[in-house]
């Protein structure tokens, strides 16, 4: 830059009032065929880039994102799967040597060792050669670690059933729940004898099933209304002929709304 | 005209050496797909920058339709995913974008570990990398719960068992992340939609402005 005397700036500011040429440096004196990466590699990084875009786009459009059910914490027999580059560490702790009493070893030590080693390679590897026949063993380590990572990956995704988990786990589309009619007379027997425990839109809870999507007739819902089934006790419904009568057709009327 | 806004605003804040900074710098040969084609692989670190961007603006988008909330975090999802136009690429893009990213990550790493491009003097640079390689794990983790369906909240579930596991600071670690000792629920969702889109990306950008500019102070290793 031009600094001292005779300096002339912009205005009041500290710019200098000379401009200098906008003009890549020349780059011919270098080694080789070194050449500018403005303008003349990046158009051709570009051509990397759209190339990359082009196969990326078409791996979205082939294979719309996931999306299961919507979250239900009471659901007990879930078995939970990170994402597939998590999946190493969690086989990892399958292991005896790396679960129950010594787990510190497979969430700590292990995976501490091996990462730990990866951030301070440079001072683990100090060695002046760079190619990877002068260090082998940086590279054999790299290579051990690589195959396990592969290994117990490949182990614990092997095992899964990708295509039955998905299709036991498809969502639900909101608009296809069924729409309580809270209005109906059966609603307001429901409401008095099954609400508890059956939920305000007969969804089920901790207690009872769902009742939608139940295969049975009026007159067996009238029988498990009055004599209970498992482990629902009997006498949940008292009242008139007439409420019970409400009462089936309510939740009949229901399940076959459901299965349209 | 475009050259008399550029003069204009050069007149005034004198770009052009800033200009020149970020955008004059040498290709050597032997990075150079154009002459020697194995130097492809000098493109994983560019490619991985790429999937990020696209992580960057696909996230943006999705945040104006994703509601952080339990109620709501799944529907928004599964609205997205069926109602609004274009929102299924959107998301697909950065459902997949944060697997390739990994990949990409993972290239870029073993291409430096194999040439030995972290000796001296790239050793930082080889550290801030590592850095960035749990950052981007932790989005990974953070992300997936955010959907908010069955495969996010059990996994999160066993994520954050095997944190409370860690002696000593366990159970601390697992209530600063789920916002709660035993409940994963409301707090967990916004704590970890807050890390996945603030504190996470922060960092990132940090440590990315850190790598780029160690790349360019120090050049690209030589050949092998
Ligand atoms: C989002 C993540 C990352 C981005 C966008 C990124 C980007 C880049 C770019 C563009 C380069 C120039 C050379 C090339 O493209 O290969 C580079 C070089 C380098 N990167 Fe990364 N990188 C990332 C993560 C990492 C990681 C995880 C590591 C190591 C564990 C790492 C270590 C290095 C080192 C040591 C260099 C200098 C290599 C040389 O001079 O030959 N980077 N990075």
């Amino acid at each position: 830059m031009h600094k001292g005397k005779g300096m002339k700036f912009v205005g009041d500011s500290r710019i200098s009032a000379e401009r200098k040429p906008n003009v890549p440096k020349d780059y011919s004196e270098y080694p080789g065929r070194t050449e500018a990466f403005w303008p003349n590699f990046l158009l051709k990084e570009w051509l990397v880039g759209a190339v990359f875009l082009v196969g990326f786009l078409c791996l979205t459009l082939a294979h719309p994102s996931p999306l299961e059910g919507m979250a239900d914490p009471t659901n007990s027999s879930y078995i939970p799967l990170p994402d597939w580059y998590f999946l190493f560490l969690y086989e990892l702790l399958k292991y005896e040597f790396a679960s129950g009493d010594f787990i510190i070893m497979g969430i700590l030590v292990l995976p501490g060792i091996a990462f730990g080693a990866l951030l301070i390679a440079p001072f683990l590897d100090n060695g002046p050669g760079r190619r990877p026949h002068q260090r082998p063993v940086a590279v054999g380590m790299m290579l051990l670690a690589l195959a396990s990572v592969i290994w117990l990956t490949y182990e614990s995704a092997s095992h899964v059933d990708w295509e039955s988990r998905a299709e036991a786990n498809k969502p639900i589309p909101p608009g296809e729940q069924v729409e309580i009619d809270t209005e109906d007379p059966g609603y307001a027997v429901y409401e008095n004898s099954c609400m508890s425990c059956h939920g305000d839109d007969l969804q089920g809870g901790a207690a009872a099933p769902s009742l939608i999507g139940i295969d049975k007739s009026a007159e067996e819902i009238a029988q498990i209304a009055q004599e209970g089934i498992g482990s629902m006790p009997p006498g949940q419904f008292s009242g008139s002929d007439e409420e019970l009568q409400q009462l089936t057709d309510f939740i009949v009327s229901v399940n076959e709304e459901q299965s349209e | 005209m475009l050259q008399k806004i550029y003069d204009w605003i050069d007149d005034r804040i004198d770009i052009t050496p800033i200009w020149r900074d970020i955008a004059d710098h040498e290709v050597p040969e032997h990075v150079n797909p154009a002459h020697h084609f194995s130097a492809f692989v000098y493109c994983f670190g560019g490619l991985t920058f790429f999937v990020v961007v696209i992580q960057i603006l696909s996230g943006m988008f999705l945040t104006m339709y994703y509601v952080p909330d339990i109620e709501n975090a799944w529907k928004s999802v599964y609205y997205l995913q069926t109602e609004v136009a274009h929102a299924q690429i959107v998301r697909g893009m950065h459902h997949w974008g944060a697997s390739v990213v990994i990949v990409m990550l993972l290239l870029h790493t073993l291409r430096v570990f194999f040439q030995g491009a972290y000796k001296k003097p790239r050793e930082l640079n080889w550290m801030v990398g590592v850095l960035i390689f749990f950052i981007m794990l932790g989005l990974g983790f953070t992300g997936y719960l955010l959907p908010w369906d069955n495969k996010a909240y059990f996994a999160t579930q066993v994520g954050l068992e095997i944190a409370e596991q860690v002696p000593f600071i366990g159970e601390q670690l697992k209530t600063l992340l789920a916002g709660d000792a035993n409940i994963v629920g409301a707090q967990t969702l916004t704590r970890f939609f807050a890390i996945h889109v603030f504190f996470l990306p922060g960092a990132l950008f940090a440590l990315l402005a850190v790598h780029f500019i160690l790349i360019r102070r120090q050049g690209i290793s030589g050949p092998l």
